[in-house]
């Protein structure tokens, strides 16, 4: 909301402090301002001057010369405006001083512009003349400037007089942001009362005073409100008689500070009350309004209607309307309808100011997509007494502006109107929430600047109907913070029983996951939760691939945001493709983040999300290099059990020869693989790219940080060589689990140091040699104990097709 | 006697002078120590000594012999040392050649900001809790004083996946979840991912991070909550770092507030960063509403609590200075490696 200081200041007249004060003061006082700007910014000694005489240019046809006025002496000027005539008053900006912007009214310099006294073809000239948008505003806010040319002022004002100030531009706007619970404050009256209580400065309301003639309203119009819960209160006044006309300046000059176009009194007048009240009203003209009687109801579904603005607006029952005997005449806190709108022939109008369901509105508004700032207002809930207060305001403007004549009474129609919150006044309450020690009296006397009334009898205190935010003592205590200054409540620690500082284990596994991926090399990433269904087929999942079973979005950003994964590869293989694709080398990503599985579609509970820890990298890296990341990872969260890698794991989206399942103790926790040339390409990804994924939830079970000590071997250990012939369908980890099977007690490692395919080695067969170690806790091994064990362990190898080589 | 071994050690001691090389002592070792060294055989000819002189002489034999030795020993020591410096002088390196590093990878920017927060809270006896990103409409809007048709509602644009569950906008849920637990006092803080349905630019993501900060036991105040968030800023910008807190509104608290920090780049005064300002606008907070204490069974006449909510993004950016969102969720690693 933007509001001129000066129009704040009506309402607070001794409040004095810079515009820098002001905006500190009022923000700590919880109305937050924004900014504010000065509207005299870069006007520098400009002044009114009077065209006493003009004279062509001798050199230019376009150019006059003009002697002007300037109160203390008579200066010329030479102009190119086409509008000015002898005697005008116009404004003068003088050798030396500064304009806001060009004459075109593009966007103002900084700095403003300079002036100084120069020759325009040969032809002294010591100033210039000022067009509205030199001054740094355009006819949207001056409608009577001319369209090309110098601003010229009416016949009052004093020649020498400070044009600045004779414009109204010797103001600031501020830009307030409020808060969506103080309703009040979305309006000139509300920010000026906070403003008084920061300040501490009396609040001056407008006196409000309508005569009103002889007659009554009630033979002009009718009321009828058929739906009481989404209008709890609907006022009417009747004027008549109207003659529209521009409205004064200074009414004009507040709008504009406001943001307002001004038009005309009678539109002026409406949008006036409703900055300064933050009640919209509406004006009818009578004469539409069939059997001068107002409907209140829901529109029927299906109905089309159209607003003033031209357009035809589908409605439903839901959407509130203001209707005439016979049809429908306005969406109600919405926009009036084409069929009732002011035009300058009209001669009586009927005023509405009402209250209606805030939430209702908001729908509507959404529904019939026309979000106005008269439904902005509404849609937050409007105060019911302040209606009554806002059109009395706007019929006591239609007399004093002569505008027209306001016929007597009011159509008021209401329910039972709120009652008044009242709460015990309890001032320890207050501190000991607040942790402060404000006396009694300051409370007090901040609730006499608020308008909250305190019954010293009853010790009681009763609440204004305009803070429909109050409602708890909590509240209450907020206003005493809001004005004893946050600033001034101490800074202490909460000092109750202590509480040990905790991470829970799942999260220190996902800092040891970070810790490890970090340690092999890979960087951290982040991806979106939500992807798009196509991934699917990217990825190359089947058609009955129970990942395809994705959390749908109702209302997402788009297709590509519009599933919840239930695969981390999208994300991650993106993220590969993105850095490939601007020639990063050798890249390695991770990724710690949900996936979202749902237990059935549509979601009748809320899915299980589970937590992946995934790795991608391309580069200078092999399957192997990621199968060391996945072990680096289960070492350090204490699992050491033998990890099986089952190369049966059926991942499309793997290359089929490359990939494997996961597995730890019998329970599958992740996969590893290298991604399937087909999905590189559906990535764009034009190299051979390597990904792991484990299920925290799955480790979580195996996972520990407990220790223990086994001792240092003390006994020697024998070391023995086997080197084999194996059929190339033999895996590596088939020979190790008969040697970890057949070993028995004393074997305590094995490794495999060679591994070779090729030339010396029969069709169908590699060749492969491990060095096993075998070592005893509690004595020197015999030569006996490891031949046994040999001998167990190479038949068993035998018995797979293994040939040994001598 | 005594001049043939006077002779012996001074051509011991010419010799030992006269080497140039370990090999050439040692020779002199053998030469005069060793067992068919010249001292030996002295010692060998004995048997020709009167018997009453012989102790004599050994003494004299032994007494040559140790100082021969001594001189020796010295040289050898001499000379190895020697040995070392020329063999040190020929393995000069280039001590600004490139670095072996074993290539570690980085945290992400928001990890690191969340790990400094979460390590602060942490020490202050805080424990991390976390919630469901997938969530029901009561614990994002209901419970926290948001009812049906509250304007709240509408200004945080939600996802909804049915009309009852919903992408969480907050992380202010968590903190229904644990007060729902009933264990009292409460020192939670629970870090996590957030939605909205906000356009991709340089300052929005409709997927971001949020901390969320709850403190529930007897007797907590106002000044409380300022006192905690004071320290808290102080220890994650640094201990000059200022605080001001500015009334504001929030459905679940009251009263509101929003905590500025004094710009750590300028420290106040007033720069590009901070806008002129010399504050920047870092969280919100408040005193939890009674509503919400008793929605979740808390009786707000014994409990009072405060809470916060942090974005993590808004922390990274500024301590960072990272000035576009989107690069949080590019995973570019010439970006990732700067941190």
């Amino acid at each position: 909301m933007n509001t001129a200081l000066s129009w704040i200041k009506a309402y607070v007249p001794e409040l004095t402090c810079t515009d820098q004060e002001y905006m500190d003061a009022m923000t700590l006082s919880g109305t937050k301002v924004e900014g504010y700007a000065r509207l005299d910014k870069n006007l520098e000694k400009i002044v009114v001057g009077q065209i006493k005489k003009i004279e062509k240019h001798p050199d230019a046809d376009k150019l006059i010369v003009c002697q002007v006025d300037i109160g203390n002496e008579v200066i010329q000027i030479v102009t190119g405006a086409p509008n000015v005539k002898e005697g005008d008053k116009v404004p003068v900006v003088l050798d030396g001083g500064k304009v806001a912007g060009g004459h075109d009214g593009g966007p103002l310099p900084d700095d403003g512009i300079s002036i100084k006294a120069g020759k325009l073809r040969g032809v002294p000239s010591n100033g210039m003349m000022c067009s509205i948008e030199e001054l740094g505003s355009d006819r949207n806010f001056y409608p009577e400037a001319p369209e090309m040319g110098i601003y010229i002022f009416g016949d009052d004002v004093q020649v020498g007089a400070d044009a600045v100030e004779e414009l109204g531009l010797r103001d600031t706007v501020f830009e307030y942001e409020v808060t969506s619970n103080r309703v009040d404050c979305y309006s000139v009256i509300g920010i000026a009362r906070e403003a008084a209580a920061t300040f501490r400065k009396p609040f001056v309301l407008p006196e409000v005073t309508v005569k009103g003639n002889d007659e009554k309203v009630e033979d002009y119009v009718s009321v009828e409100v058929q739906d009481q819960e989404l209008c709890p209160r609907y006022c009417a006044r009747v004027c008549k008689n109207i003659k529209i006309a521009p409205s004064p300046k200074w009414m004009q000059r507040r709008l504009a500070a406001s943001g307002i176009r001004p038009i005309n009194n009678l539109v002026d007048i409406t949008n006036y009350v409703m900055e300064e009240y933050g009640q919209p009203m509406h004006a009818f003209d009578l004469d539409t309004i069939a059997g001068h009687k107002i409907i209140v109801r829901r529109a029927k579904d299906g109905d089309v209607f159209r607003t003033l603005d031209g357009q035809d607006r589908n409605l439903d029952s839901d959407v509130l309307m203001i209707c005439d005997a016979e049809k429908e005449v306005g969406i109600a806190g919405i926009m009036g309808g084409e069929n009732s709108m002011i035009t300058d022939s009209v001669t009586t109008v009927l005023f509405e100011a009402a209250t209606f369901n805030g939430a209702n509105i908001r729908k509507s508004a959404k529904r019939v997509g026309l979000r106005t700032d008269a439904s902005g207002k509404f849609e937050k809930g409007l105060d019911p007494y302040n209606a009554e207060a806002a059109i009395n305001r706007a019929c006591q403007l239609i007399e004093e502006l002569g505008c027209g004549e306001v016929v007597g009474g009011m159509v008021d129609v209401h329910g039972e109107m709120k009652e008044k919150v009242v709460l015990p006044f309890e001032p320890e309450r207050y501190n000991s929430l607040l942790g402060t020690d404000v006396s009694e009296q300051e409370m007090l006397d901040i609730f006499k600047m608020i308008e909250v009334d305190y019954d010293a009898e009853k010790r009681t205190l009763t609440v204004p109907t305009f803070r429909q935010d109050i409602l708890r003592q909590c509240d209450i205590a907020e206003e005493v913070a809001r004005f004893y200054g946050y600033d001034k409540i101490p800074t202490t620690l909460p000092n109750g029983e202590a509480t040990t500082g905790k991470l829970p284990f799942k999260l220190r596994i996902e800092q040891k996951a970070r810790d490890i991926a970090e340690y092999c090399g890979f960087s951290q990433g982040m991806c979106y939760s939500f992807e798009s269904p196509k991934v699917f087929d990217k990825l190359l999942l089947a058609a009955d691939d129970p990942a395809r079973q994705a959390i749908t979005i109702a209302n997402p950003l788009g297709e590509d945001f519009s599933i919840m994964r239930t695969v981390p590869l999208h994300g991650m293989l993106t993220s590969l493709a993105t850095n490939y694709n601007r020639r990063n080398k050798d890249v390695r990503l991770y990724e710690l983040g949900n996936i979202y599985l749902p237990k059935a579609l549509p979601l009748t509970e809320l899915p299980e999300e589970r937590m992946q820890f995934t790795l991608g990298m391309y580069g200078d890296c092999d399957f192997f290099d990621m199968k060391g990341v996945v072990e680096e990872f289960f070492e350090s969260a204490g699992m050491h059990k033998k990890v099986v890698y089952d190369p049966q794991a059926g991942r499309n989206y793997l290359h089929p020869g490359r990939q494997a399942n996961i597995e730890y103790e019998g329970t599958l926790v992740g996969y590893l693989g290298e991604v399937h040339p087909e999905v590189c390409d559906n990535y764009d990804l034009k190299t051979r790219a390597y990904v792991a994924v484990l299920d925290i939830p799955s480790i979580l079970p195996y996972a520990t940080f407990d220790r223990k000590y086994e001792g240092i071997a003390k006994y020697p250990a024998v070391l023995r060589d086997i080197s084999m012939v194996v059929p190339k369908t033999v895996m590596a980890g088939q020979i190790e689990a008969v040697i970890a099977q057949r070993g028995g007690k004393i074997l305590e490692d094995y490794q495999l140091f060679d591994i070779y395919e090729g030339d010396q080695i029969k069709e169908g067969f590699k060749s492969m040699a491990y060095s096993i170690t075998f070592r005893a806790k509690d004595r020197t091994l015999e030569e006996a104990d490891v031949t046994s064990a040999m001998k167990k362990i190479l038949n068993g190898l035998k018995g797979m097709g293994i040939e040994l080589r001598s | 006697m005594k001049e043939k071994l006077e002779q012996i050690k001074a051509e011991a001691l010419r010799q030992i002078e006269a080497s140039d090389a370990l090999e050439k002592l040692n020779e002199v070792k053998v030469n005069y120590l060793g067992k068919k060294g010249e001292l030996t055989a002295v010692l060998k000819s004995m048997k020709d000594v009167a018997p009453e002189d012989r102790p004599k002489v050994g003494q004299l034999v032994n007494e040559t012999r140790a100082e021969i030795e001594k001189v020796l020993e010295l040289s050898v020591k001499k000379m190895e040392r020697a040995v070392r410096e020329a063999k040190l002088k020929t393995e000069v390196i280039d001590v600004t050649l490139p670095s072996k590093k074993n290539k570690m990878g980085h945290r992400h920017p928001n990890t690191i900001a969340l790990e400094e927060v979460e390590r602060i809270f942490v020490g202050m006896g805080y424990e991390v809790v976390e919630g469901p990103e997938v969530e029901k409409d009561y614990y994002n809007f209901e419970a926290l004083n948001i009812p049906a048709d509250h304007p709240a509602k509408d200004e945080q644009d939600t996802f909804y996946i049915t009309g009852d569950i919903l992408l969480r906008t907050q992380t202010s849920s968590t903190q229904v979840h644990e007060m729902e637990k009933g264990k009292l006092p409460i020192r939670m803080i629970a870090p996590g991912r957030v939605f909205r349905s906000d356009e991709v630019d340089a300052t929005h993501s409709p997927s971001f991070h949020q901390i969320e900060g709850l403190v529930i036991d007897k007797h907590i105040t106002f000044a409380d909550l300022k006192g905690t968030l004071a320290e808290f800023a102080m220890e994650l910008f640094g201990e000059n770092t200022k605080v001001k807190f500015r009334p504001h509104h929030f459905p679940f608290t009251e009263p509101s507030a929003e905590m500025d920090v004094s710009c750590f780049k300028c420290g106040g005064k007033g720069c590009r960063f901070c806008k002129g300002e010399g504050w920047i606008e870092i969280l919100g907070c408040g005193m939890v509403h009674p509503h919400v204490l008793e929605m979740s069974g808390i009786d707000p006449e014994e409990y009072t609590g405060f809470a916060f909510g942090v974005g993590l993004e808004r922390i990274a950016l500024l301590k960072y200075e990272i000035d576009d969102m989107r690069l949080l969720y590019e995973n570019d690693i010439r970006f990732l490696k700067q941190f």
